[in-house]
């Protein structure tokens, strides 16, 4: 495999959050029935013409701020034309030569490696109706087309699919972060074209790439490329050579099927939209709408690290994820130990909700309640399994971490009469240890310890079993026994 | 790009009318040929003015932004939509089976 | 019974309408008399709808008599067959519409209807208003009141012959390279292309989307400017249309032109320019002159660029804006296509007809791969100079005055082997659409043969308020209005000028 090093380049179609479609009045609402969200602008009607929706250039605009790009001060739309049967204009009302946003980079985590890659550009387009088949038939519903579609360009600059994958979960996470897309993907919210190419490993010179289009799931985006490379590199293997095609992606197959080539060029006769002025944006009001822009994922990474003292690699976890920061930071605030916060919120929470496969709003405890685990923790009244134990009630149930500690009495025994009782107990059970401990086997202290633990259903605070013991067993002459 | 092996101004009325969806006659085609040649060779007069630092107009007007702002109305009922359609099935606009 | 109500310009009607000196039924009654008696052989409408009509009349009559007012109450309007009806077909006179019935109402539509005017009828128009003569609708053909062997112009040819016959007091027309200016001056009526972005296009089927503009084609100014002032203003809807106020277009009017500065492009004055015409435009250029205008040579050096760069620009625009018509939405569909290529290539290679069919093939020829830049990026530029070339003349004068074609109304059939001999008669009305500004064209005599002359009076952008001005106080001294194409009785059309 590592004869061969891998370019991928990835295009990306992004449902906006919008109520309207792009350039009309019509909702947006996914599952109505066919051809119920529709006028004669997304019906293409002799006469219609479109207007364009000011949120969606905003969101537009937000994703550039997220993802670093420069906002352009001139931008315009552009006629796309090609015939099919989908398209109610055939042109396809879309940016050529002036996107909204140009150039920019998204940080993206390759199995803990931090990899900036390059975005080319974003820009705003309509989206198209949707084809149903049957028999020697197909029928269309137009209750898409007109809906607003972002697309984000990315450099050619991912090495694997692995690092495709990465991307896509990357720009997801931040396309959520700002609201700028629900990015469900089974309502088709975020949709990928790829291009990809191999070459012999140090050759200078990329290899033909060939576009996978119109991949609707990650699994199928990361499923398609490893197929499609794989299938470039054994056609090199066999001494062929690829063609600059299009291909398609048949998940039942497990394969890319070439698709019509050279027959229909692609000719698309771009030209400015005539009947949309150009976009302008003030500057002024680019910093308006960044204002309303939630912090970036890189810029709290810094702050987490400078503000809690987090380890880099713990603030990265918590800033990518909006709403999990956002809970880590409520809690901090009510601690006196940010980085304990952190721990529990980066494994105890992070796993229980991975094994429920679910999302934060799944956890009941509350960040209050958070933070006074954590006191209690350190205030010594919780032993580590018990703490574990206040946290899985909380974490299911919500309710007190100190009530519960009550009523449970999982309260650690620290105190010293307490712990004496215990200490009699085992001494006098286990002469055994007790013996081999006088006679220089440290290792029966941690026998003896363990003994208290169990007696103390885990509640005993194992340092001061330890202490006591030690100090009662140096105490007692041998013979007493 | 198949811009190549069109090197003359000589308007390919095959090719575009393809890219436009037009089934010609070998007579349409002649004829568009000839009368399209013409024309071509007329308009050709404007690369005569020097355009040089020339900004394109795509608009007559200097207007900027014209936005709407994001609200959903009512459109077009179902019935009026479908009753102008030529061919359709289940509430859909029925095509000869598309090959993706 | 039958009266000679269809006669009278829209403002005369109004003011018997205000003073009940007749009902607005009586008035459509006159028209649809008139349509009966004429309209077989002059062939404008596509379609009148009677009993409609009437009872929008009655209607109007009964508001009326409540008290209500509109500034075209009761009064019926011809609309050009490309814009939107709500409820009726708009067959843009092509084939590839036919079934097509609109789900609703254009701007102007809606906005005559709040102003109160009846809708008439459709009127008809070359192919998606592609053409010069009106000869290329593909239902019928459109002759001219003055003399029904010769074309009544186009695009707008149907909207222009109704209101010269008498058979509308007015009409709607759309203008994208001279479609009202030219087929008014053929007819002898007044014809007006607002300032892009003076009135709204949503409705308007889209010819050249950067081009197109509706307008008022009446028997003489001062309706044009009523007209006007309803259906202009900014639209929602319309992305193009501009926030600008409407003024009382009226109010400018004045007798004379003292204080006004007419400009006389040299270019327009050329060769090719046919002597009649010429001589009619002179002697009008005079009249202003004795009216207190003064007049100025101006320069518009780019003129000759004109009719290249409209065609570039228009039929590039045009192949995008016919390619929905495909047989899968509404309208005509081919029969029994084997698939979606088939569909399509068959639905329009039926659909439209032969100069649709050039126009579309061109346009998509000059923006083509490796074509773009030499035609399309290179006739934007040469736009930006024709721009240029009016805004220095309008520095120098108020309103411009050319004549509208270098020649009065041809035969039939006489251009429609060449079509670059037809797309040259643009000549003079094509820069105006270009550079986005506003033209009026005002009968200015008649030929030895009893064919009407056309005066063209063009305005910087918004100057309608000018060239209305300057239309209203020539028409009002040259008189030439009162000459009617239809001896009066219904004997049929004049054969010379009386």
């Amino acid at each position: 495999m590592s004869r061969y090093e891998y370019t991928i380049g990835l295009e990306t179609h992004v449902q906006l959050k919008t109520r309207s479609k792009m350039f009309c009045s019509c909702g947006t609402d996914f599952g109505a029935p066919p051809n119920t969200q529709v006028c004669p602008v997304c019906l293409g009607y002799p006469g219609a013409m479109p207007v364009m929706n000011m949120e969606a250039i905003r969101l537009t605009v937000l994703t550039g701020l997220m993802l670093n790009a420069r906002i352009s001060g001139y931008s315009k739309f552009d006629r796309k034309n090609y015939f099919y049967p989908d398209m109610p204009k055939n042109y396809q009302i879309s940016q050529y030569d002036r996107p909204l946003c140009e150039g920019g980079f998204v940080e993206v985590d390759v199995g803990g490696r931090l990899k900036t890659v390059g975005i080319t550009r974003i820009h705003l387009e309509e989206d198209v109706g949707k084809n149903l088949h049957f028999g020697v038939c197909s029928g269309v519903d137009f209750n898409r087309a007109g809906v607003p579609l972002m697309e984000i360009v990315s450099e050619p600059q991912l090495a694997s699919p692995e690092e495709a994958l990465a991307y896509l979960l990357a720009l997801k996470q931040i396309l959520l972060y700002a609201g700028v897309s629900d990015c469900n993907l089974e309502e088709g919210n975020l949709r990928c074209d790829v291009n990809c190419s191999v070459r012999p490993a140090g050759h200078p010179a990329l290899g033909t790439k060939t576009e996978i289009k119109n991949l609707n799931t990650f699994k199928g985006v990361q499923a398609a490329l490893s197929h499609e490379l794989q299938r470039q590199v054994e056609v090199l293997e066999r001494g062929g050579r690829i063609e600059q095609e299009t291909r398609r992606w048949d998940p039942d197959l497990e394969e890319t099927v070439s698709m019509r080539t050279k027959e229909d060029a692609h000719d698309y006769r771009y030209f400015p939209e005539p009947d949309l002025m150009p976009v302008a944006l003030d500057r002024a009001l680019v910093e308006q709408w960044a204002a309303t822009l939630p912090e970036l994922p890189r810029r709290k990474r810094e702050r987490f690290m400078a503000q809690y003292g987090l380890p880099e690699y713990d603030a990265r976890v918590l800033a990518a994820d909006k709403g999990l920061s956002e809970y880590f930071e409520a809690a901090a605030a009510a601690s006196r130990n940010p980085k304990g916060v952190s721990n529990w919120v980066m494994t105890e929470m992070r796993r229980r909700l991975a094994e429920k496969d679910a999302g934060l709003e799944a956890a009941r405890i509350t960040p209050e309640a958070m933070a006074e685990l954590v006191a209690l923790v350190d205030e010594g009244v919780l032993n580590s399994n018990s703490a574990k134990e206040v946290f899985l009630e909380l974490f299911e149930r919500g309710g007190h971490p100190r009530e519960i500690v009550e009523v449970r009495g999982l309260a650690q025994v620290s105190d010293v009469k307490a712990m004496e009782a215990l200490v009699e107990r085992v001494i006098a059970e286990h002469s055994k240890s007790v013996d081999d401990y006088r006679k220089g086997k440290t290792a029966a202290l941690k026998f003896l310890v363990g003994q208290i633990m169990r007696l103390s259903q885990g509640r005993a605070n194992p340092q001061l079993a330890a202490e006591q013991l030690e100090r009662r067993l140096r105490a007692e002459p041998p013979s007493a026994l | 790009m198949s811009g190549e092996k069109r090197t003359s101004d000589m308007v390919d009325v095959r090719y575009v009318a393809r890219l436009a969806r037009l089934q010609l006659t070998e007579e349409e085609i002649r004829s568009f040929e000839a009368q399209l040649a013409q024309v071509a060779d007329y308009v050709r007069a404007i690369r005569e003015p020097d355009v040089t630092g020339v900004e394109p107009t795509a608009h007559a007007t200097a207007v900027r932004n014209v936005f709407r702002e994001d609200e959903v109305r009512p459109g077009l009922d179902h019935e009026t939509v479908m009753t102008n359609a030529p061919v359709q099935r289940d509430g859909l606009f029925l095509v000869p089976r598309i090959v993706e | 019974m039958a009266g000679d109500l269809n006669t009278l310009t829209l403002h005369e009607a109004e003011e018997r309408l205000a003073r009940g000196a007749c009902s607005s039924v009586e008035l459509v009654q006159d028209l649809l008399g008139a349509i009966r008696e004429r309209d077989g052989l002059i062939g404008g409408y596509l379609a009148v709808n009677e009993e409609d009509a009437l009872k929008q009349a009655r209607a109007a009559d009964a508001a009326r008599a409540r008290g209500r007012r509109g500034a075209l109450l009761g009064l019926p309007v011809a609309i050009k067959d490309v814009l939107n009806i709500r409820g009726e077909p708009c067959t843009c006179a092509s084939r590839i519409l036919r079934g097509y019935v609109s789900s609703y109402d254009a701007t102007v539509v809606a906005r005559l209807r709040a102003a109160g005017a009846i809708l008439l009828g459709r009127t008809n128009m070359d192919e998606f208003a592609m053409g010069s003569s009106t000869e290329h609708s593909a239902y019928q053909l459109t002759r001219n009141p003055w003399n029904p062997d010769r074309v009544p112009g186009g695009s707008s040819g149907g909207s222009a012959a109704v209101v010269a016959a008498d058979e509308a007091l007015a009409a709607l027309g759309s203008d994208t390279g001279g479609s009202i200016r030219q087929p008014a001056a053929f007819c002898g009526c007044v014809g007006l292309k607002p300032t892009y972005g003076r009135v709204s296009r949503y409705g308007l089927t889209a010819f050249a989307s950067s081009l197109d503009q509706v307008g008022p084609m009446t028997k003489d100014v001062r309706d044009a400017a009523r007209l006007l002032k309803v259906i202009a203003g900014r639209d929602p809807m319309d992305s193009t249309s501009l926030d600008e106020p409407v003024p009382d277009y009226e109010s400018f009017f004045a007798e004379d032109l003292s204080g006004v500065c007419l400009g006389l492009p040299q270019e327009y004055f050329v060769g090719g320019l046919d002597t009649e015409v010429e001589k009619a435009v002179q002697e009008a250029i005079r009249l202003c002159e004795k009216l207190g205008a003064r007049i100025v040579e101006i320069r518009l050096p780019h003129t000759r660029y004109a009719i290249a760069t409209y065609y570039i620009i228009a039929t590039a625009e045009a192949s995008a804006n016919l390619a929905r018509f495909d047989g899968v939405r509404y309208g005509y569909r081919a029969a029994d296509p084997r698939d979606p290529m088939d569909l399509y290539t068959r639905t329009r290679a039926e659909g439209f007809g032969a100069e649709v069919k050039r126009r579309i093939i061109f346009g998509a020829y000059v923006l083509s791969s490796g074509y773009y830049d030499a035609y399309y990026a290179c006739a934007q530029k040469v736009r930006t100079l024709i721009r240029r070339d009016f805004h220095a003349a309008f520095e120098r004068c108020d309103a411009i005055l050319t004549p509208v074609t270098p020649t009065a109304a041809y035969r039939i059939g006489e251009k429609t082997a060449n079509p670059l001999q037809m797309y040259l008669g643009d000549v003079f009305t094509v820069p105006t659409n270009l550079a986005g500004i506003c033209g009026l064209a005002v009968p200015c005599g008649f030929t030895g043969e009893g064919l009407p002359i056309g005066l063209q009076v063009l305005g910087p952008a918004m100057g309608e308020p000018q060239i209305l001005r300057v239309g209203y106080a020539y028409e009002r001294a040259a008189g030439w209005g009162r000459r009617k194409p239809w001896r009066s009785g219904g004997a049929g059309p004049a054969k010379e000028a009386p």
